[in-house]
């Protein structure tokens, strides 16, 4: 894999780069490659600012400094409204909360994009939303309304939405995250297996580090604006550094902090009341 | 330094006031050149449906109140001057000049108004317009330009029907009931009512309060924070910023229609 993975020019390159929240420093120079075909992870704890890297790679919040470069595209942070609304046909993200749109049903939700972005006669459009809900399995809700489905069913009915276009890259957000077991074992597989059945490549984005370590490639620990470790599942497995084996071994405190940047507690409990 | 510090506050208050300002404004033209391609006419006929058929109840019967009572009270002043067959005239001019634009115009607000900031902040906190952008659809278009555009049609429509449900009142009241004339509540009305001067400036009225009271609701729903209180805030100031925002606006538009008579 190392070989063709060095020869080949990676799906995105995201070079130095900086986001701020109002004065809060969000990412302060990362670089990060997405290589075609794997399914590459980006770990770190909550509030690290991964849901923020998936709207700056989608186009939806702008960089303040650096290069996000799509592949033949050129830098997603620099481009006009009308080429981000084009790229974005091949890109499919699914959202934490799966944001399906609440005033249509199953099928309608997966039969957006296509009617959207294609001109499928109906008879046609019906095959290719029963194949992709067919696909997360969950061809017998078509009927149903979103506020019927459980968390994990509208998770998958998001990702039957994602895929129906067959767009190249996938973006995951928190994918895993408050599922009950069975859901999120068939969600790992399935990340998995679409990513090879469809030849995507795809992003996950997480702090469900065993299940994510399971279906990655290739890892990137973010932690405090910066790339903290980054590898292979198993060379992650593996890093001595304190920081990263905090996080892997999921020890509360440790050099990455438990508590939020604070003066110090003596001032605050015994100084003067502001 | 109390003085430098309200000076401070003050001064970011109208930066921020600007900068929302600014906001509508870019929110207002990428809307307006976004009528959806396709399915354009399908998306608007059904905001017309929810923000224009769905208001109809409360504008019929307050239109009917309010054109009953200015039958009563239209009685009980001219009666004194034995005139009472300009009743017509009278509830017909109130009606179709004032009445009709600004009552429908806040009630929209309240009924309507409301309504399409709460569910335009739903769909902005459950990550529905997110993703229809990462799907690769604009939410300007598909779902800011049909609103806007439903406001504008819809508000006209509902102050012609709120003015024809009160003369219907008026004469309910005065015809029926205090026995004027019927063929002098019609005629006055027919003799004084002029078509341009009063019917289109009133119509004119209508259009503009149904635009800004349905910018202010797509861009409070469009621009607030996606929390539940945020959701709550913005459609209080929905309502507001529209009531103060007509009737503003109606005096300055009855200054320049009647100013010079
Ligand atoms: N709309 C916003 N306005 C201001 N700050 C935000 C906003 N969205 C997120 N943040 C802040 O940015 C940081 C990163 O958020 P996020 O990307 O959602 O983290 P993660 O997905 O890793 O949990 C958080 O500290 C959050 O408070
Ligand atoms: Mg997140």
């Amino acid at each position: 894999m190392s070989q063709s993975a060095v020869s080949e020019e990676p799906l995105i390159k995201i070079r130095n780069l900086h986001f701020s929240r109002g004065s809060r420093k969000i990412f302060n120079g990362i670089n990060l490659d997405v290589r075609r075909g794997q399914v590459t992870a980006v770990m770190g704890p909550s509030g690290t600012g991964k849901t923020t890297l998936l709207r700056l790679l989608g186009g939806q919040l702008k960089p303040d400094q650096g290069e996000i470069i799509l592949a033949g595209e050129g830098d997603i942070g620099r481009m006009r409204r009308k080429a981000l609304f084009r790229i974005r046909r091949q890109i499919g993200m699914l959202f934490q909360s799966g944001a399906l749109f609440t005033d249509m049903t199953v099928f309608e939700n997966v039969a957006f994009p296509l009617r959207v972005h294609t001109t499928l006669h109906e008879r046609l459009l019906h095959d290719v939303v029963m194949m992709k809900l067919e696909a997360v399995g969950l061809r017998g809700a078509a009927a149903l309304r979103p506020a019927e489905l459980s968390g994990g069913m509208t998770r998958r009915v998001a990702l039957a939405r994602a895929i129906a276009t067959d767009p190249q890259l996938m973006m995951y957000d928190e994918p895993f995250v408050g599922q009950d077991p069975i859901s999120m074992g068939v969600l790992v597989q399935l990340v998995r297996r679409l990513n090879d059945a469809l030849g995507l490549t795809s992003i996950v984005v997480s702090h469900d580090l065993a299940e994510t370590m399971s279906i990655a490639d290739y890892a990137y620990v973010i932690a405090d604006g910066e790339v903290l470790a980054e590898g292979t599942p198993q060379a992650l497995q593996q890093d001595p550094a304190p920081e990263v084996r905090q996080f892997i071994e999921g020890l509360p405190d440790g050099p990455v902090p438990f508590h939020y940047p604070a003066p110090p507690y003596r001032d605050e409990l015994l100084g003067e009341v502001l | 330094m109390i003085g430098l510090d309200s000076l401070a506050r003050l001064g970011r208050a109208g930066l921020a006031l600007m900068a929302a300002l600014g906001r509508s404004g870019v929110l207002f033209f990428q809307a307006v050149w976004g009528w959806p391609s396709g399915q354009g006419v399908k998306l608007w006929m059904r905001q017309v449906h929810f923000i224009g058929v769905l208001s109809l109840i409360i504008i019929v019967v307050s239109g009917l109140f309010i054109g009953m009572v200015l039958g009563l009270q239209g009685y009980s002043i001219l009666v004194g001057f034995g005139a009472e067959q300009a009743l017509g005239q009278m509830v017909a001019l109130s009606l179709v000049r004032e009445l009709a634009p600004v009552v429908a115009a806040l009630l929209f607000a309240g009924r309507a108004g409301s309504a399409v900031t709460a569910e335009i902040g739903l769909m902005k906190a459950t990550e529905q317009l997110s993703s229809m952008e990462m799907i690769g659809v604009d939410p300007m278009r598909r779902i800011i330009a049909p609103r806007l555009y439903a406001g504008f049609v819809a508000m006209p429509l509902l102050t012609a029907i709120f003015a024809a449900v009160g003369i219907l009142g008026g004469m309910l009241v005065g015809v029926d009931w205090l026995g004027v004339d019927e063929g002098s509540y019609w005629g006055t009305m027919q003799a004084t009512v002029d078509f341009r001067a009063d019917v289109i400036n009133g119509m004119i009225k209508s259009v503009i309060f149904g635009l800004v009271v349905t910018w202010i609701a797509v861009f409070q729903g469009y621009d607030l924070v996606p929390t539940s209180e945020g959701i709550s805030r913005a459609t209080t100031k929905t309502v507001v910023y529209s009531s103060l925002a007509v009737l503003g606006l109606d005096f300055i538009l009855t200054a320049l229609m009647f100013g010079r008579i």
